[in-house]
């Protein structure tokens, strides 16, 4: 069991945040859900501008088993999407945490329900037991 | 925890993700199901398929309780080892299984049916067997092994058993040969070359490890599911159940129609379906854009009616999303498929997709 980024919030959903310096969050899924998933072969990425509401399907993530949905943690608007993975999906299996981020969002509120990579660690630690 | 097969502790001890299939503890993946799909494609890759069952027919009236409870026809087979795939019908003309039989003698044949219809396959075929002079066994305390690949014949080779070696080289596809309880076939779900290799329970981890040695990679259903389906090759539950024809599900092929006094299991209510030229179809679907195809979809062809996918996914040989479906009756090549509410376009294809490496599809 790799060590989970210090930097990152998480939710129980298996998404991770890194609030960034401009204000703005990164999204992408956990590694515990990309290994659960399996080989990524596609991702549906939202449009740059759509405003998504706290808990919208933001994007779906395919892998050869099964479609999921990846769901907005915070409301806000989308100001960039990983355009890489729409050729290279795999991006998200070899590197959750970096390379295959899936967007950058604007938050307009602070309504997300996150927590710490230890709160995380112990979540993940249950669903193992 | 589930049924485990002889082969268990090799799967935990390679990484496998272990997944139920049928009330087995069976390897899902090794790590990564699209290696695993590639390696079966351009070199070997191998299977545990101990959970399928394996039943043997021997009796003097074998060959005439066959013709009754098979929808294709064992009188095909007079050579020793040949196989036969055919599908096994109830009253209805639904599918109760899909399996492969070999002939051995006129008296003695084997099949072998599909793990998560084990017990009805069993209850029905000794029902069936009541009225004729037949002993149905299942086979136990055996392992199965599928070795498949452009590579997989030649690097299993040498693990064989000595007095079936050259035997199994030399036999065509389709073909098995025997040695004690080893039954080592040409067959497959792959649509590549390889063997399935049946052999003692108490065997199976020194033939693993020594193909694991060979360099033939241990795959998981994951792929097994990619390569059958751009193999074009049915999954029973997914493609056809109790309630489908196989005339529904591309599986006209293997229905013998002749003798017509052959009167098989299923025979009158499937020669109804054959009469009717609105049958539903079973094609093969090719996206057009990316996204993945997936089960029970919806297929809606403009004019017809609407269809279901009964198998979709990734292509992993392609690098696009195929599928096969159930449509409506008639010519057409466009068909739309609704992926999470919108209509997305597909090509109609012939299946299968892939076979012996080649893509057979137009991209």
């Amino acid at each position: 069991m790799s060590e989970l980024p210090g930097d990152l919030q998480f939710t129980k959903d298996h998404e991770w945040l890194r609030k960034e310096e401009d204000g703005s969050v990164t999204i992408g899924i956990t590694d515990h859900a990309q290994s659960a998933l399996g080989d990524l072969v596609y991702v549906e990425l939202p449009e740059v501008g759509q405003d998504l509401e706290t808990g919208g399907e933001m994007a779906v993530v395919e892998s050869v088993k099964a479609a999921s949905d990846v769901y907005a943690p915070v409301s806000g608007s989308i100001l960039a999407v990983n355009e890489a993975l729409g050729d290279d999906p795999e991006q998200i299996n070899n590197d959750p945490y970096g390379d295959g981020w899936i967007v950058k969002l604007q938050p307009s509120g602070d309504d997300a329900e996150t927590m710490g990579p230890d709160e995380y660690q112990a979540l993940l630690d249950e669903l193992d037991a | 925890m589930g049924l485990k097969t002889p082969l268990y502790q090799q799967h935990v001890d390679a990484g496998a993700r272990i997944v139920d299939f049928g009330g087995w503890d069976m390897p899902l993946h090794y790590g990564s199901q699209l290696d695993e799909h590639h390696s079966v494609r351009k070199h070997a890759g191998m299977f545990d398929v101990s959970h399928m069952t394996i039943v043997d027919v021997h009796g003097g009236d074998a060959t005439l309780f066959l013709q009754k409870l098979l929808a294709n026809d064992v009188a095909k087979l007079s050579k020793r080892g040949k196989a036969l795939y055919t599908c096994m019908l109830n009253p209805t003309g639904g599918v109760i299984d899909d399996l492969i039989v070999y002939f051995l003698t006129a008296t003695e044949f084997r099949l072998v049916v599909n793990a998560a219809t084990r017990e009805k396959d069993l209850a029905w075929i000794n029902e069936q067997a009541a009225a004729f002079d037949v002993t149905v066994t299942e086979r136990e305390n055996l392992a199965m092994l599928a070795v498949q690949g452009p590579a997989a014949r030649e690097l299993v080779a040498p693990l064989l058993p000595e007095d079936t070696r050259d035997a199994a080289m030399q036999m065509a596809p389709f073909f098995a040969v025997e040695s004690a309880d080893w039954f080592i076939a040409r067959t497959g779900y792959t649509g590549e070359d390889g063997f399935e290799i049946t052999l003692p329970a108490a065997a199976a981890a020194a033939l693993w490890d020594g193909c694991v040695a060979a360099g033939i990679l241990p795959s998981g259903l994951g792929a097994r599911d990619t390569l059958r389906l751009e193999a074009g090759m049915n999954l029973y539950g997914n493609d056809m159940d109790d309630a489908t024809s196989p005339l529904e599900a591309g599986l006209g092929w293997t229905i013998a129609w002749s003798p017509e006094d052959r009167d098989f299991i299923g025979r009158a209510e499937l020669e109804k379906v054959r009469a009717n030229d609105k049958r539903q179809q079973f094609v093969g679907l090719l996206l057009e854009s990316k996204g993945v195809l997936r089960d029970h979809q919806r297929v809606v062809v403009e004019g017809k009616g609407d269809g279901e996918i009964t198998s979709g996914g990734f292509s992993p040989t392609m690098q696009r999303s195929i599928a096969m479906a159930r449509v409506p009756a008639g010519d057409y090549d466009q068909a739309q498929v609704e992926v999470r509410g919108r209509l997305l376009d597909v090509r109609i294809v012939k299946i299968p997709f892939v076979r012996n490496g080649d893509i057979r599809i137009e991209l």
